[in-house]
């Protein structure tokens, strides 16, 4: 089974930069020829992903492992953590500082977004241990 | 069938530089034994290649003025833009009466249409509950851009027909109804600032929809330029906002109103359409892109600068009435032909394949210096890498890799030549009992 793996390294509040990863992932899905719907969820998913690295995070990285049934998107970061994530699920809740807040980001929106996109979503994290946010979509 | 092209290459002329292969929006474009190839899947006749050629070896192929003799009743169609290129010379009237000089029997200005078309716009987006926004399919480079690499958009193009369509339509009837004649016998020619607008009248759409011929304005600027001072004056029917459409934000002025983005030159076009399919953009309601600096004004078969063109062009219908009158346009007129995607860029239609010359692409690129030079005659080390998996290149065309390669090959060859045979090895210098000849 042909298999692809991207990582992109992700640095903490690099907003010129941010979205670079999502962007190549969304190009290769594309060239590959997956369905516009499969290639719009993934890169919704990794651009959110890839933010909250930016946003949230010390720095980081964002993988994408892609075979014809499934993509799994997956960020990997240091950094603080999420000491509540059925909290940080709701929609408009949100840790991020008030000047990030202020630049238009942060609006609490992300987890919740990737979730919509994803047929399977998997968080690990906890408070100083950094965040790993496993994302599946299936070819279907 | 084949798809037919308006940009060409003049071979003779082609030095095999690479600036066009570094401008191309679609990277269409490869130098393959010193001449640059145009890949025809991929060209969307943008003409950003025929503007940035030194050589001037990139060419719009379009009709000229001996193309009217087929038909007994001709006429023309200006774009917005063309009479800009005249303007601050002559009136509007006198710009229209040396166009007709040239041998047509009337004159139907596309600002006339774009004013229904812009009219129709506007009820379509009143009655609009869909994907934001609507992008507009005036542009044909635009619309072709989003075919080759933005196909999930195309859902998204304003499913109305081109002023340009629509003046021929209307012209032709016009013209059956003036003289008597049958459709055959009424000929319509647009006079086109572009090579996208050529190509797009040229494609088999199985019924006569656009113009039936297209003057590139560069093959009869001299002889308009010539004619206005001694040319009868022709009225012009249509208003200011129709006029508009001839530079970037004129189209948007004219649907008036409501949240509406312009944006022109082809890049910039890119960057929109990346946010759009990103899912950006959703508060804007509609978008007018022109792939050309400035909109048509800037177009790559004009002759005068867009800006300058721009300002004379907003001079020149500034006597004009706002809007023209009230057409009759039933819905049916106003009707586009769906536009589908040319995912021209994928790599393989099977999904497994596509995505192990993916890897091989990625690792590909990996080994190349990233320096997007052109000299290997790819537009960038990625479009190499792609060349390479696909079998068109080799990784020795990159100047850098074959240099590497020399290099490894030189400390090899000099390795060798140390290791001579025994029976060759010459005895060592110095030897005390070798013979000293006189001495």
């Amino acid at each position: 089974m042909p298999s692809l793996k991207l990582s992109f390294p992700v640095r903490a509040r690099d907003f010129l930069a941010g979205g670079n990863g999502a962007a190549h992932i969304r190009q290769v899905l594309q060239q590959v020829g997956f369905p516009p719907e499969i290639i719009r969820r993934a890169a919704i998913a990794a651009y959110e992903a890839e933010m909250n690295i930016i946003i949230h995070s010390y720095g980081g990285e964002l993988k994408a492992h892609i075979t014809p049934g499934a993509i799994t998107i997956t960020a990997v970061d240091d950094g603080p953590g999420i000491p509540d994530i059925e909290l940080a699920m709701q929609e408009g809740y949100s840790t991020a500082p008030r000047e990030i807040q202020e630049m238009g980001f942060g609006a609490g929106m992300g987890l919740p977004n990737i979730r919509r996109c994803a047929d399977e979503l998997e968080i690990k994290s906890g408070a100083g241990q950094g965040t790993t946010v496993n994302i599946i979509i299936y070819n279907r | 069938m084949g798809y037919f092209h308006s940009v060409r290459l003049e071979e003779d002329k082609c030095k095999g530089c690479t600036n066009c292969i570094k401008h191309c929006p679609t990277e269409a474009i490869r130098v393959r034994e010193g001449k640059a190839r145009i890949i025809q899947e991929r060209c969307i006749d943008c003409g950003e290649c025929i503007r940035i050629c030194p050589n001037h070896a990139k060419i719009a192929v379009g009709d000229d003025l001996t193309a009217l003799a087929a038909y007994r009743y001709r006429i023309a169609l200006p774009a917005p833009a063309v009479v800009s290129q005249f303007a601050g010379q002559a009136k509007l009237e006198h710009i229209l009466g040396a166009l007709k000089a040239l041998g047509f029997d009337a004159i139907y200005e596309v600002a006339l249409a774009a004013e229904m078309v812009a009219r129709a716009t506007r009820r379509y987006l009143d009655n609009y509950g869909g994907k934001r926004p609507l992008i507009s399919p005036a542009c044909p480079a635009v619309v072709g851009l989003i075919q080759v690499r933005f196909p999930s958009l195309v859902e998204q193009i304003l499913p109305l027909v081109t002023p340009v369509d629509l003046a021929a339509r209307l012209a032709r009837l016009e013209g059956m109804k003036a003289t008597g004649l049958p459709l055959e016998a009424v000929g319509t020619f647009f006079i086109s600032p572009c090579p996208a607008k050529i190509t797009a009248a040229r494609q088999p759409q199985g019924k006569r929809v656009g113009p039936d011929g297209v003057i590139p304005l560069a093959t009869v600027y001299g002889d308009i330029l010539k004619g206005l001072s001694s040319a009868l004056p022709y009225p012009s029917r249509a208003g200011a906002t129709g006029y508009g459409w001839g530079h970037s934000g004129g189209e948007n002025a004219s649907i008036g109103g409501r949240r509406l983005l312009e944006v022109d030159g082809i890049h910039h076009v890119i960057e929109v359409l990346t946010r759009i399919e990103a899912g950006d953009f959703q508060d804007i309601e509609y978008i007018e892109a022109q792939a050309c600096p400035g909109g048509c004004v800037g177009g790559a078969l004009m002759v005068q600068n867009p800006y300058l063109a721009k300002l004379e062009l907003r001079q020149l219908v500034r006597d004009l009435p706002s809007r023209s009158m009230d057409l009759p346009v039933t819905e049916k007129d106003l009707r586009a032909e769906p536009v589908y995607p040319r995912p021209a860029l994928q790599l393989d239609d099977d999904l497994a394949t596509a995505i192990e010359k993916m890897r091989r692409l990625e690792a590909t690129q990996a080994m190349l210096p990233g320096l997007d030079c052109g000299s290997c005659g790819s537009p960038s080390c990625r479009a190499l890498a792609e060349d390479i998996v696909q079998g068109e290149a080799q990784d020795t065309d990159c100047v850098f890799v074959l240099r590497e390669r020399v290099r490894v090959l030189a400390e090899e060859v000099v390795e060798l030549a140390r290791k001579l045979p025994p029976s060759m090895a010459r005895p060592e210098r110095g030897d005390e009992d070798a013979p000293s000849g006189n001495r």
